[in-house]
């Protein structure tokens, strides 16, 4: 009873403290000073149509840099909690044969367009987190239609290290080839024409990289939160 | 708004989850909308009025001015909230995917999912 009294009363308060924002609400009639900022640097500095590309690797390149950082202790507490030997688990059916053909069928187009999503991030909507994941789908597909499917873990590993270096090695040839202040700075490259794939420096090859990174990270994680194979 | 309003709504409904549900997956799917309802709330919070994605195609290409940006400042909706969204949907995801393999852990381990069953820390 006490209890209950209690979750109602948190509730109560954080409904209390979220109030202000959906009375004082009002939708703003333009962007403010930082958004036009940020907005002219994209168009007119690096030449990328996709503003929140620009946010995201350039203006903001270190928090995504973070956010690389934190997927991948996800992923390594993934593995380090879900050894693959020390799980037993049930077998499980082999998919049917309309899966396996579809699967087969439609898995390397999925891959190709998570390539085609992470490769045009700074064109279109999209970007190299988008196009990670579009990846794993298709390694879950594969995981669901074949019952003894297997990851090539060197192939994921050394894939995930050598993209997450080359990341990191980009945002440091902008520092080392533009001067100080300029880390994960993509404008080392040359700015190319507008609505071109090979423009807005190396943005293009930054988002590569993390594409290719966050996929192989989520097809790791969904390797080690799958369980042992093995057919019926 | 609406949006906002929704946000919120299932910002509650996400804590409600977390607080009353026993079992370790309810509770970890209350997380997941208590995330949504986060993105929600941001997203709403950088809306400009009749504002599209912030993807600058050649039609509104005029930006080359300080006038034409201010134009182009008023056709689309504030980049940075979208951003900031990007990269927590990026993190709940991967704070899902490392609570989920502990549940599955606890389970393996204890052979329960209920929150009663784990009472070492209670206090």
């Amino acid at each position: 009873m006490i209890k209950q009294l209690l979750v109602v009363l948190a509730l109560a308060g954080l409904a209390w403290l979220l109030w202000p924002f959906l009375a004082e609400f009002r939708v703003s009639e333009s962007n403010n000073a930082l958004a036009t900022e940020y907005i002219h640097g994209s168009i007119n500095e690096l030449n990328m149509p996709n503003v929140v590309t620009a946010v995201v690797v350039t203006y903001r390149g270190l928090d995504t840099l973070g956010e690389v950082t934190v997927l991948f202790l996800a992923t390594a507490g993934v593995g380090f909690l879900l050894k693959r030997r020390e799980l037993k688990g049930g077998k499980r059916r082999a998919g049917t044969e309309i899966l396996r053909t579809g699967a087969s069928f439609l898995a390397p187009l999925i891959v190709m367009f998570g390539v085609y999503i992470f490769t045009h991030g700074h064109l279109s909507p999209g970007g190299g987190f988008q196009g990670g994941v579009v990846i794993a789908s298709a390694m879950l597909l594969l995981c669901l239609a074949y019952v003894d499917f297997d990851f090539s873990h060197r192939l994921l590993t050394w894939l995930e290290s050598l993209s997450g270096l080359a990341y990191a090695g980009l945002g440091l040839l902008g520092l080392v080839l533009l001067g100080a202040s300029s880390f994960l700075d993509p404008r080392f490259m040359p700015a190319g024409n507008w609505l071109r794939l090979f423009s807005a420096g190396a943005v293009p090859l930054i988002y590569s990289c993390v594409g290719l990174k966050v996929g192989a990270e989520l097809s790791t994680v969904l390797d080690s939160l799958r369980g042992p194979g093995g057919a019926a | 708004m609406i949006v906002l309003l929704c946000g919120i709504l299932l910002m509650l409904a996400g804590i409600w989850t977390m607080l009353v549900k026993k079992n370790l997956i309810r509770m970890i799917i209350g997380f997941s909308i208590l995330d949504t309802g986060i993105h929600m709330l941001i997203v709403a919070i950088g809306y400009v009025k009749n504002g599209t994605a912030p993807i600058i195609d050649a039609g509104v290409r005029l930006a080359k001015t300080a006038e034409g940006a201010k134009v182009v400042a008023e056709k689309i909706v504030d980049p940075v909230p979208s951003a900031l969204v990007l990269t927590a949907i990026v993190i709940g995801l991967a704070v899902t995917a490392l609570m989920l393999a502990y549940a599955i852990r606890l389970y393996k381990t204890r052979g329960s999912l209920n929150i009663d069953d784990f009472e070492e820390q209670k206090w």
